[in-house]
């Protein structure tokens, strides 16, 4: 059990409970951005138009191409060069991720409409409601169920990808779990391995709630 | 779809290109001076007059620069960093900043100085102005204090472990022919080897064989400095002239007061120990 006293010395427990927020602050943000911009790009996406079509499914697979690494380095210095614009770490760091949630939720989105069949319109319109009546009462809780347990799953990808901003100067969880080993590597040379396992916990403890309420949400489906 | 992904692959790659090119912008040179005057860099004046400095440090390599148990950051660059804040009269803010992305952070003047242990090689110069060193590096040679090898001279004969691909490997290969060379992939495996007895002395940089010393006793670093010397030097944006010369005069006076090896006891001491010739990794005054 040699090790685990670091987690208890100085402010090193609150230390990590703060980058667990940052982790978590960032996700949540970019998850809401994306909600709300994804779903308009997912509307975008039923158009039959088909100039809209390609536009939108080259800005998907270009954020499916570029590793999340890249788009943050970008983002954070490329833009101060071409631009002199100077964003934060943080600012850059929701700029990537809502661009990245964004075109996932609009796919998202775009398929779990599609994926309504259309006697489900055309019986709607047969029992004599109006286009809003139709969308309210049948089609968007019938596509939102679909959709729930793909945008958690979302957001726990969102939540784990986080830890690559701390290359931008983002302290985050597991940021601040290096400096801790770091700064003990000489007094308690096996803090390591007790670190990592108090960061497994924290993310374990965000993600397992969001992971029953997923599985909860695809059971209820199913029996349906 | 098939031609959808071929066009995102190939707006990607302009992307990437643009941003490599973007990169690579001081090398190719031209334009350059104008881009400083658009804010890549802050004067000393800005700086003064903004009332703030920001200087990028580790905040995870002990002990240059990292975040100690209460949640400050500590260290031999922090220790300096907090000493030109002061001489500036400006607030300090420090950034925490990664080996790889140590250039970017300042051609992109996200900070003003960088204090990451930064060592001074030609590659780098092209892409950043370095200031008068504050510290070097060489190679160390650490063994048993049963048998304390205290030359390099006197390992003619005898068996050095060594890591590969490491500058000890190329210095001994070329100027000891005689010293026979065991070596290894990884650090540990190499350590495990001098405690085994299976080499009579392990050779890599002194910081490291200095700081093993101190935790692993029974060994001794008789060799505390040997073959060519790296400086490490605090490193502005290319072009940043103004603050250059007051870091080169801010080290030129700081040797008065024999700044460094102040710096050294406060910081490296407890992990290199009182015994070591400070000389060995301090330079006073940028001169090696």
């Amino acid at each position: 059990m040699r090790g685990i006293e670091v987690l208890f010395l100085g402010n090193n427990m609150l230390r990590l409970l703060e980058g667990l927020w940052v982790t978590v602050r960032l996700a949540l943000i970019s998850i809401g951005l994306s909600l709300i911009l994804g779903s308009a790009l997912g509307a975008a996406m039923t158009l039959k138009n088909k100039v809209v079509k390609v536009i939108t499914r080259v800005y998907l697979e270009i954020i499916r191409i570029m590793p999340q690494l890249v788009f943050l380095f970008i983002v954070f210095f490329g833009v101060t060069k071409l631009t002199g614009a100077n964003l934060s770490g943080e600012v850059s760091a929701v700029i990537v991720f809502t661009l990245w949630g964004t075109a996932e939720v609009g796919d998202l989105v775009r398929s779990a409409f599609g994926a309504i069949p259309k006697h489900q319109f055309e019986s709607g319109i047969s029992l004599g409601l109006s286009k809003p009546q139709l969308y309210l009462f049948i089609i968007f809780p019938q596509a939102l169920r679909g959709l729930i347990p793909n945008i958690i799953n979302l957001s726990m990808r969102m939540i784990m990808t986080t830890a690559l901003v701390s290359l931008i100067g983002v302290t985050e969880v597991l940021k601040v779990g290096k400096q801790i080993i770091d700064a003990n590597r000489f007094d308690y040379p096996n803090a390591a391995i007790w670190v990592y396992a108090a960061i497994f916990l924290l993310y374990f403890l965000i993600c397992f709630p969001l992971s029953l309420v997923s599985r909860g949400l695809a059971k209820r489906r199913a029996d349906k | 779809m098939n031609m959808i992904k071929k066009i995102a692959a190939a707006v990607s790659a302009a992307i990437l290109a643009l941003s490599l090119a973007a990169c690579s912008g001081t090398e190719s040179g031209s334009g350059n001076s104008g881009s400083s005057e658009n804010g890549n860099y802050r004067t000393v004046d800005e700086i003064k007059s903004e009332g703030k400095i920001s200087i990028g440090v580790f905040s995870d390599k002990m002990p240059f620069g990292y975040v100690d148990n209460e949640g400050e950051y500590q260290g031999y660059d922090v220790y300096f960093a907090r000493r030109i804040a002061q001489d500036l009269n400006v607030e300090l803010e420090l950034v925490p900043v990664e080996a790889a992305s140590r250039v970017e952070f300042l051609q992109t003047g996200k900070v003003d100085i960088i204090l990451a242990n930064f060592t001074v090689t030609e590659e780098r110069a092209k892409q950043v102005d370095f200031a008068l060193p504050y510290m070097k590096v060489a190679l160390g040679v650490v063994s048993p204090d049963s048998a304390v090898i205290s030359s390099a001279d006197e390992l003619n004969g005898k068996t050095l472990i060594v890591v590969k691909g490491t500058t000890a490997e190329t210095y001994f290969t070329e100027n000891y022919p005689d010293v026979k060379l065991q070596k290894y992939d990884e650090y540990n495996e190499a350590y495990s080897a001098l405690q085994d007895g299976r080499g009579d002395a392990f050779s890599t940089d002194n910081t490291e064989v200095l700081a093993w010393a101190m935790s692993n006793h029974g060994f001794t670093v008789g060799v505390e400095s040997l073959g060519s010397v790296d400086a490490i030097a605090p490193a502005v944006t290319k072009g940043n002239e103004e603050l250059l010369t007051w870091l080169n005069e801010e080290i030129k006076s700081l040797a008065d007061e024999q700044f460094f090896h102040a710096d050294y006891d406060a910081t490296l001491a407890s992990v290199y120990g009182d015994t070591v010739d400070k000389d060995n990794l301090v330079v006073e005054g940028g001169q090696m």
